[in-house]
């Protein structure tokens, strides 16, 4: 069996490890730029602070240092912790993140999986990382962690619905649920017959944009949306009993997370990967282009999501509940409707 | 358990009289959740002991005393001029309003009196440890709440009301500047003005608190109608300061006991809210740092010449007697009861410090809330650990 990378006839297990490793280096290096970008040194300019300085130029190589300072750490059990389940969750929580990553496309060829059903089985696969969770409160036999992680379960689930709510309104738009399809029909969309940008869904579907961004800020627990790590009051929620690598895996999928979910919020809704078909550039070229667009792209909404994360303080539990079940869906669930609706009608 | 007086109290404990029926029917049982002593919430030592079911708060209780320093003893074995150190260390963040009450009974009992421009330097001082410490609570209600941006801008503007009170005493945080008949120094030149620049400074801090905090949506939904104190009972637990006042209690010693102090040479005014919940106390504490920006400013402009001690014998000996000073303080009503037998060290000192008593109404408070709000009570009743535990 063997398969085509970019033109090249490989063995399948040459062209998995190529697919597997292109992955890891583009996910951590990305992950990573935005853990220095935003966490670092946007957060820093906002609340008037200069961030790390000392490592690196302007601090660049401070989260290497973090890095080795946590793979320096004891691995730390509680007494009554569940230990093979303690030490599973943040497996499972980094590989939901990782699942996450292999249908997003960067170009024509570069997809680590070309999936019928794409987008469905992102947010199927998101919704992993509410296991992992749960996992690590019950294992950590503490009242904080069960706390935060009762309350995530809560809440990861509770916005899933608006989420995919918000996806259908792209689906019935492009047609399909793959998302080369849909960055294929943004990029030959036309508005009016003017096809020289495209259509970006955000300009039809940006109820389902805010609705989206508003539900990937919930499932990625960040503020207002935080109440399972709230560090003021459960501590670090179900994060409370893990230090050093584990810590450090947590840290890197809550990250990473972000990333991919702002990858598929800029694939869904910014024309992900491609330029206007009406642009006549070669699949070649934008095979190089694609990847910078697509991550810079993402790069910018991950900025919208921890700026509203450094801005706000947090939604009590009841209230974000209320705000997903009573606010959320049923817009979303009106947005379906007007977009069926104009779908048949034009 | 303290006693209950309110009437919707009473028909929680029944609601939840009832709940528990059914909770026995569902075989659910309670779970006892120990806030500290070391949890971010409480910044100190302080301890909750928590009974929960669920989220929901069924008894909570505070432990103080993990920080208990024994300053009312310790004063004992020290002399009048060096009790002062100890006390800067009881509400750390406004630490000059410590000394002022204690120096004022002190000299109510030698029977002298600081002249007029040290009172006026002794207000200003006053008034700038009130601004250093609540413009922290500022910050850090948002932090509690889970935006931890606005505590930066508190840390970054708290810094330049600090540097004018160590330009004056020599210490940030520990100024040990008060003297029994005075001060210790004279201001140095200029500070008068770059005080007035630096209230410019404080005033747009709030300015911005009130936009980035408190017009938050998320804010006000996290403490409007959350742990609501009628007036009634913040009289029986005897809460001061402006967690009084965001009851509606018009009540300021400043203005209606004021001793020593040159609060009455200038116009201000005594805010108060008639919620009492926790945004009722936040907005007063806002409004008294605004407050306290106009009272500096006007002190500044009138500060009298003169002499800064009263003539006072190099040795200090006090003559025997009592006496109760109390001035309103950042936290609330601090006093101390000095009792003197006529030694070189007072013969017995009580401080009453207001956070003691505010946090005292917490188990009436916490009961029936949710454990996120508990979190925001205590933020808004605004205790400091060193003012608990003495």
């Amino acid at each position: 069996m063997s398969s085509a990378v970019l033109g090249l006839e490989l063995a399948y297990w040459q062209s998995t490890l190529i697919r597997v490793l292109a992955g890891l280096v583009a996910v951590l290096l990305l992950t990573g730029g935005v853990v220095y970008l935003y966490l670092f040194k946007f957060v820093s300019f906002m609340q008037s602070r200069l961030g790390p300085m000392e490592a690196g130029p302007y601090g660049s190589l401070q989260l290497l240092a973090e890095v080795g300072k946590w793979l320096q750490k004891e691995d730390i059990h509680t007494e009554d912790s569940d230990r093979l389940v303690f030490g599973l969750a943040p497996a499972v929580v980094l590989s939901s993140t990782f699942l996450m990553f292999v249908v997003i496309p960067a170009g024509p060829d570069l997809v680590i999986a070309n999936l019928g059903t794409g987008i469905y089985y992102v947010l199927a696969v998101s919704a992993l990382s509410v296991l992992g969770i749960l996992m690590a409160g019950w294992a950590s036999a503490n009242k904080y962690a069960l706390m935060g992680a009762l309350r995530a379960g809560g809440q990861l689930i509770a916005y899933e619905l608006p989420m995919v709510l918000a996806v259908l309104g792209v689906v019935i738009m492009a047609g399909s649920l793959n998302l080369q399809d849909i960055v294929a029909a943004q990029a030959g969309g036309e508005i009016f017959g003017f096809s020289g940008i495209g259509n970006p869904y955000i300009l039809t579907q940006f109820v389902a944009f805010a609705v989206f961004m508003i539900a990937v800020q919930a499932e990625l627990t960040q503020t207002p949306f935080d109440m399972p790590i709230a560090e003021s009051e459960l501590v670090a929620g179900y994060q409370v009993e893990y230090s050093g690598i584990r810590f450090l895996v947590y840290f890197i999928s809550e990250f990473a997370t972000a990333v991919a979910f702002a990858a598929v919020a800029s694939t869904l809704f910014l024309g992900g990967w491609a330029l206007p078909t009406s642009w006549g550039l070669s699949d070649g070229v934008m095979n190089v282009v694609g990847p910078l667009l697509v991550a810079t792209k993402a790069v910018l909404l991950v900025g919208v999501v921890f700026w509203v994360r450094f801005s706000f303080p947090r939604f009590r539990e009841d209230q974000l509940q209320r705000l997903a079940w009573k606010v959320l869906i049923p817009i979303a669930l009106a947005n379906i409707l007007v977009t069926a609706v104009f779908k048949v009608a034009f | 358990m303290t006693a209950v007086t309110d009437r919707q109290k009473l028909q929680y404990i029944a609601a939840r009289a009832a709940d528990a029926r059914v909770n026995v029917e569902l075989e659910t049982e309670g779970m006892t959740l120990n806030i500290g002593p070391q949890h971010p919430a409480t910044h100190g030592t302080l301890r909750i002991v928590a009974r929960l079911d669920g989220e929901q708060v069924i008894a909570a209780e505070p432990v103080a005393g993990y920080m208990h320093r024994g300053y009312e003893k310790l004063a004992e074995v020290r002399t009048y001029a060096q009790v002062t150190t100890l006390v800067n260390r009881i509400d750390w963040l406004g630490s000059f309003a410590n000394e002022v009450p204690f120096i004022l009974a002190a000299e109510r009992l030698m029977e002298v009196e600081a002249p007029p421009r040290a009172t006026w330097i002794r207000t200003l001082l006053f008034e700038m440890s009130r601004i250093a410490n609540i413009i922290l609570f500022l910050g850090d209600m948002g932090v509690q709440l889970g935006a931890i941006t606005p505590v930066f801008f508190a840390f970054r503007d708290r810094e330049y009301v600090l540097d004018q009170i160590e330009r004056v005493t020599g210490g940030r945080f520990h100024p040990n500047f008060d003297r029994i008949g005075g001060l210790k120094d004279d201001l140095p030149k200029g500070w008068l003005e770059d005080t007035k620049a630096v209230m410019d400074k404080v005033r747009s801090f709030c300015d911005e608190i009130e936009d980035l905090l408190m017009g938050s949506e998320v804010f006000q939904e996290r403490t409007r109608g959350i742990g609501i104190i009628p007036p009634d009972v913040a009289l029986q637990y005897g809460l001061s300061g402006a967690n009084a006042r965001a009851s509606g209690i018009d009540w300021d010693l400043r203005r209606d006991a004021c001793v020593g102090l040159a609060y009455p040479e200038v116009d201000w005014k005594v805010w108060t809210h008639p919620d009492g919940d926790s945004f009722a106390r936040f907005w007063v504490r806002l409004q008294e740092v605004r407050e306290a920006t106009r009272i500096i400013d006007q002190l500044a402009d009138g500060v009298p010449s003169g002499p800064i001690m009263a003539k006072v014998p190099r040795i200090i000996k006090v003559p025997a007697g009592e006496a109760w000073v109390s001035t309103e303080n950042p936290l609330g009503e601090m006093g101390y009861y000095v009792v003197s037998q006529g030694d070189l060290t007072p013969f017995r000192l009580k401080i009453r410090s207001a956070s003691f008593n505010n946090i005292s109404i917490t188990p009436w408070l916490l009961r029936g809330v949710y454990v996120p709000d508990i979190v925001t009570i205590l933020a808004s009743l605004y205790f400091i650990l060193g003012d608990i535990d003495r």
